[in-house]
């Protein structure tokens, strides 16, 4: 514009470059103030979301607050073994004397990196796939990503996790794959889905016409606009990676002993049902908390993206 | 003034929403009233509350960031606000019935037209009473037909996207009339269609309207449709009515500032340019002006206007206005 | 001609919706344009009148690129703007722009005015001080630039609008494509939005294709009219005589129904022409001129030969069989 002539009007650019710096401050924290808003609007999101970070918390600095650190690795003390929960032990010890709340709050940092690891891999990926074959509906492109997907998605997803993990090595990192494998088709399904409508939308249309770049569309018209179905359906995940993971560790094919998982413990403690049953139920019940502390979070992440209209 | 009762009476009327920041005072002390038989109009532009209002007297307004702080809204002499669910659901349909703006967003997709209606007009019966089947059948077919729906039987079992836009909003109309409400609440009845449909479906309701003796609400921006279709129309800005008249004096002497606005930004099918708008916007629900909500806009504000908030004031029979400027009659400002 | 920035030869563009049957079915087709000729003068506001169904979209999203016309030519200032299978280059996109309809969904809900702006800029206009020509924008549209980091959910209807314009005006265009533009407007921000976009027009030496289906807007705003009906134009003629002796039937029918608020207008109004049908499908057109089943002043040839453009007064021409014969008196 600047070869147009001065027009003369009474408004005049007041703004300097510290004036604008200043509004663009304020407005980034009236935003986050407006999405706080309206995700405490409902007091079990907060809950959800105190849960998880005490959670995540508890996973990080676990050899600091816990009891017994050094039940956590290889130990034995059978002396101690398969007692009740009391003050020494609050959730009781195992079969083999170490101390079940030490070995939960342990176990839940492999649940965690589980959670983390599997979603790092899999949204960039099957989000990816998704704008493409969304984008470009009709195309090969998208015959080719949205059959490939559709195969992944045929398979139980169970099934597939443990034939994967059961011809590699069992261990934790080999059950990621596995769990990763199976779960980015999800997210490529949503994408997909979300895609094939957004770019109908006019100012989708609009950048084209304009002569935007196909990145430009679909990573920054596109994809902000799926953002709030992906979030939401990531805090719900990581609570259901957990349980696959456990499923996999309560099966063999996961964390190996002696390093503490909440599925392996559950599977050990299982046959000790219903005597000495806290050695099963209180991992159990962690998982239980985990998972609804993600749910709870997941639904105000949720309320967080809802539209403002009165 | 005749002393025949009153169909729908809002006394004071107050609505507030609560958001992030503060709450947002919508309607700010609505008053109105209408009769038996009466054509009413109720015009405004997009923020003025006129949905807001209309969705309290169905009370469809979501109530937890909506709150009625104060009023009484009476139908046929009963407090809609104070209703128990299922007084309300005898008053909803038989007595009160509704249009939309998108007839395409009113009619469910996936059932056909038959069955909406059909289920319309069987749940707006009286207790006690249960027509069969057939009964019910024949009664969507009469209300297809005044609504001048050629082949009602093929229609009843066509779906919702079969028919054109026209025709969507005629089955809505028929359905809204099946239930011989007392009352019909038309939302900007003909804005998604086309002129020429629009023209036809608007003769249509206003035929309909008489011969059945509904009284209705016609609420819309659209001058030109108010003045061919009501008799008394009342003017609402930023939560206020600020004039009411008849539709005739309304139009050949409007009285306050914003209607006189408005009317002088309608492009004229004689030419003559487009006039410059009203300055600035519609007030921040959240802070108001205090005073009269329209003062920062208007071309004749006084001091008072800063402070007080002007009542209607009675300029005669017909004719009511919410502004100072008709506070003593000095001030003459009629329309040239 | 030289001064026209831009011309239509008879453009058509059809739709394949689907096919009669599965396997060896006839396509089923929607001639949203068929066969239309135009031409924007420089600096004028052409108005394309018509209800829904009547292609006028159509035109405006193949002027802008989004369809490629079935057949025919359209060229900008002489340039053919669709050449061979070749994407549109730069320079072109530069020069004509589009405001749409409906100011929710033309904004990306996601974006600030900021970052909407500073695509078309980035595209066309690089800088190093994107900052100042976004600050420079929004200025000469009336926008106080503290609504940069707004979102569009903070705005109002008028207000989006007000920024879509600005984004149309980012390139420096020649041509803007006005597509009902006010349509979902209040009446006093019409106002102001259509003293806007005359008032650009004055500045920046803008021609415009105006559409709408509002005729007192038309009225007042555009230097030419011309009125589509499913399809084809019907009539074309300079504003004042376009509404002074309207020749068409369905222009007669149109300015007809309109609701107007005072009386003079009421008296202006052609006396009230009723249509005696329904619209046809568009996939169903009907043979010979395509009003036929709605048009009270209908005759035989009607239903067996498609009416052509002809002269009807100066700068006015009209495609309807009761022009084509100079001794039937016409109904005005």
């Amino acid at each position: 514009m600047t070869e147009q002539k001065s027009t003369g009007r009474e408004f005049t650019s007041t703004l300097t470059t510290q004036e604008i710096k200043k509004l663009e401050r304020e407005s980034r924290l009236q935003n986050l103030g407006r999405s706080w808003y309206k995700f405490s609007r409902n007091p079990l999101s907060v809950v959800g979301i105190v849960t998880v970070i005490i959670i995540v918390l508890l996973a990080i600095f676990a050899p600091y607050v816990t009891p017994y650190p050094r039940h956590a690795q290889a130990f034995t003390d059978f002396a101690h073994a398969k007692l009740p929960p009391s003050s020494q032990h609050l959730f009781g010890t195992d079969q083999i004397g170490r101390d079940i709340l030490t070995r939960s709050i342990f176990g839940l940092r492999s649940s965690l990196l589980m959670g983390v690891v599997v979603l790092t891999l899999v949204v960039p990926v099957g989000v990816l796939l998704g704008l493409l074959a969304g984008y470009f509906q009709g195309t090969w492109i998208d015959t080719i990503i949205m059959r490939v997907t559709d195969i992944f998605l045929s398979v139980p997803p169970l099934i597939l996790a443990l034939a994967i993990a059961s011809v590699l090595e069992p261990n934790l990192w080999n059950g990621m794959m596995a769990v990763s494998l199976m779960w980015w088709p999800w997210y490529t399904r949503l994408v997909y889905g979300l895609g094939v409508t957004l770019r109908n939308e006019y100012f989708v249309i609009s950048a084209e016409v304009t002569g935007a770049s196909t990145a430009h569309i679909l990573f920054r018209e596109i994809l902000p606009n799926t953002l709030s179905p992906i979030l939401t359906k990531m805090s719900l995940d990581v609570a259901w990676v957990i349980i696959i993971g456990s499923m996999l560790s309560f099966v063999g094919l996961g964390v190996q002993p002696p390093e503490p998982s909440l599925g392996t413990m559950i599977a050990d403690g299982a046959r000790y049902l219903p005597d000495q049953w806290w050695i099963a139920v209180f991992p159990a019940l962690v998982i239980v908390v985990v998972v609804l502390g993600f749910n709870l979070l997941g639904d105000g992440v949720r309320d967080m993206f809802a539209s403002e209209e009165v | 003034m005749s002393s025949e009762p009153l169909l729908l009476e809002i006394k004071d009327l107050h609505v507030h929403f609560a958001v992030y920041g503060g709450r947002l005072k919508v309607l700010d002390g609505i008053n109105f009233y209408m009769r038996n038989g009466e054509k009413v109009g109720l015009v405004g532009e997009t923020g003025c509350g006129k949905t807001t209002t209309m969705k309290t007297i169905l009370r469809v307004l979501p109530m937890p960031p909506a709150r009625i702080p104060q009023g009484e809204i009476y139908f046929m002499n009963s407090d809609i606000l104070k209703m128990s669910n299922s007084e309300l659901q005898q008053v909803r349909g038989r007595g009160i019935s509704m249009i939309f703006q998108d007839p395409t967003a009113a009619l469910n997709p996936v059932f056909n037209v038959g069955e909406q209606m059909m289920a319309v007009i069987k749940h707006s019966e009286n207790r006690g009473k249960r027509s069969s089947r057939q009964e019910i059948h024949q009664q969507a077919i009469n209300s297809l037909q005044e609504v001048a729906l050629a082949d009602p039987e093929r229609l009843l079992r066509s779906y919702p996207v079969q028919l054109s836009g026209g025709m969507r909003q005629r089955v809505c109309i028929g359905m809204a009339l099946s239930t011989h409400p007392k009352l019909l609440i038309a939302d900007e009845p003909g804005t998604s269609l086309d002129v020429t449909i629009q023209d036809q479906v608007l003769r249509l309701l206003r035929a309909l309207v008489v011969e059945k003796n509904t009284s209705i609400i016609l609420i819309t921006h659209t001058l030109g449709i108010v003045r061919e279709l009501t008799d008394r129309v009342y003017v609402m800005y930023a939560g206020n009515m600020v004039e009411v008249a008849t539709t005739k004096k309304l139009f050949a002497n409007p009285r306050h500032p914003y209607t006189q606005g408005l009317i002088s930004t309608v492009p004229r099918l004689t030419g003559g340019g487009i006039a410059s708008g009203i300055p600035g916007r519609i007030p921040d629900y959240l802070n108001p002006p205090p005073g009269c909500r329209f003062h920062p806009r208007c071309p004749y504000v006084m001091d008072i206007c800063h402070t007080e908030k002007p009542p209607l004031f009675r300029l005669d029979q017909d004719h009511e206005v919410a502004c100072f400027l008709y506070h003593d009659q000095k001030k003459d400002t009629t329309m040239p | 001609m030289t001064t026209d920035i831009l011309t239509a030869t008879d453009l058509k563009k059809y739709f394949v919706i689907g096919h009669t049957s599965r396997l060896k079915g006839k396509p089923i087709t929607v001639k949203a344009v068929d066969t239309v000729s135009f031409s924007i003068h420089n600096g004028e506001t052409l108005g394309l009148v018509g209800e829904s169904g009547s292609g006028k979209s159509t035109i405006a999203y193949t002027i802008i690129g989004m369809y490629r016309p079935t057949s025919g030519n359209l060229k900008f200032r002489g340039e053919e703007l669709f050449q061979a299978n070749r994407k549109r280059p730069l320079h072109l996109r530069k020069e004509i722009q589009i405001v749409f309809q409906d100011p929710g969904s033309s904004l990306n809900p996601r974006r600030n005015i900021k970052e909407i702006l500073e695509l078309p800029l980035k595209i066309h206009q690089p800088s190093n001080n994107r900052l100042d020509q976004i600050i420079h924008l929004l200025e000469t549209v009336d926008m106080p630039p503290e609504y940069m980091y707004k979102y569009t959910h903070m705005l109002s209807g008028g207000e989006k609008q007000i920024v879509a314009v600005a984004r149309a005006l980012a390139t420096n265009p020649s041509l803007m494509i006005l597509d009902e533009p006010t349509s979902a407007l209040d009446v006093s921000v019409q106002a102001k939005i259509i003293n806007l976009f005359l008032r650009l027009q004055n500045e920046f030496n803008l021609s415009y294709l105006f559409i709408t289906h509002d005729l007192s807007l038309m009225r007042n705003v555009a230097s030419r009219v011309a009125i589509m009906y499913l399809g084809k134009i019907c009539e074309v003629a300079e504003t004042a005589d376009f509404f002074q002796r309207p020749l068409h039937p369905y222009t007669q029918m149109l300015l007809s129904s309109i609701p107007v608020v005072t009386e003079e207008e009421e008296k202006l109004k052609p006396k009230k022409v009723i249509s005696t049908g329904e619209i046809p499908s568009p996939v169903n057109i009907p043979i010979g001129c395509s009003f036929n089943t709605r048009c009270p002043f209908v005759m035989d040839i009607c239903y067996k030969i498609d009416p052509v453009m002809v002269e009807a007064g100066k700068d006015h021409t009209v495609r309807c069989h009761l022009f084509n014969q100079p001794e039937l008196t016409s109904n005005t």
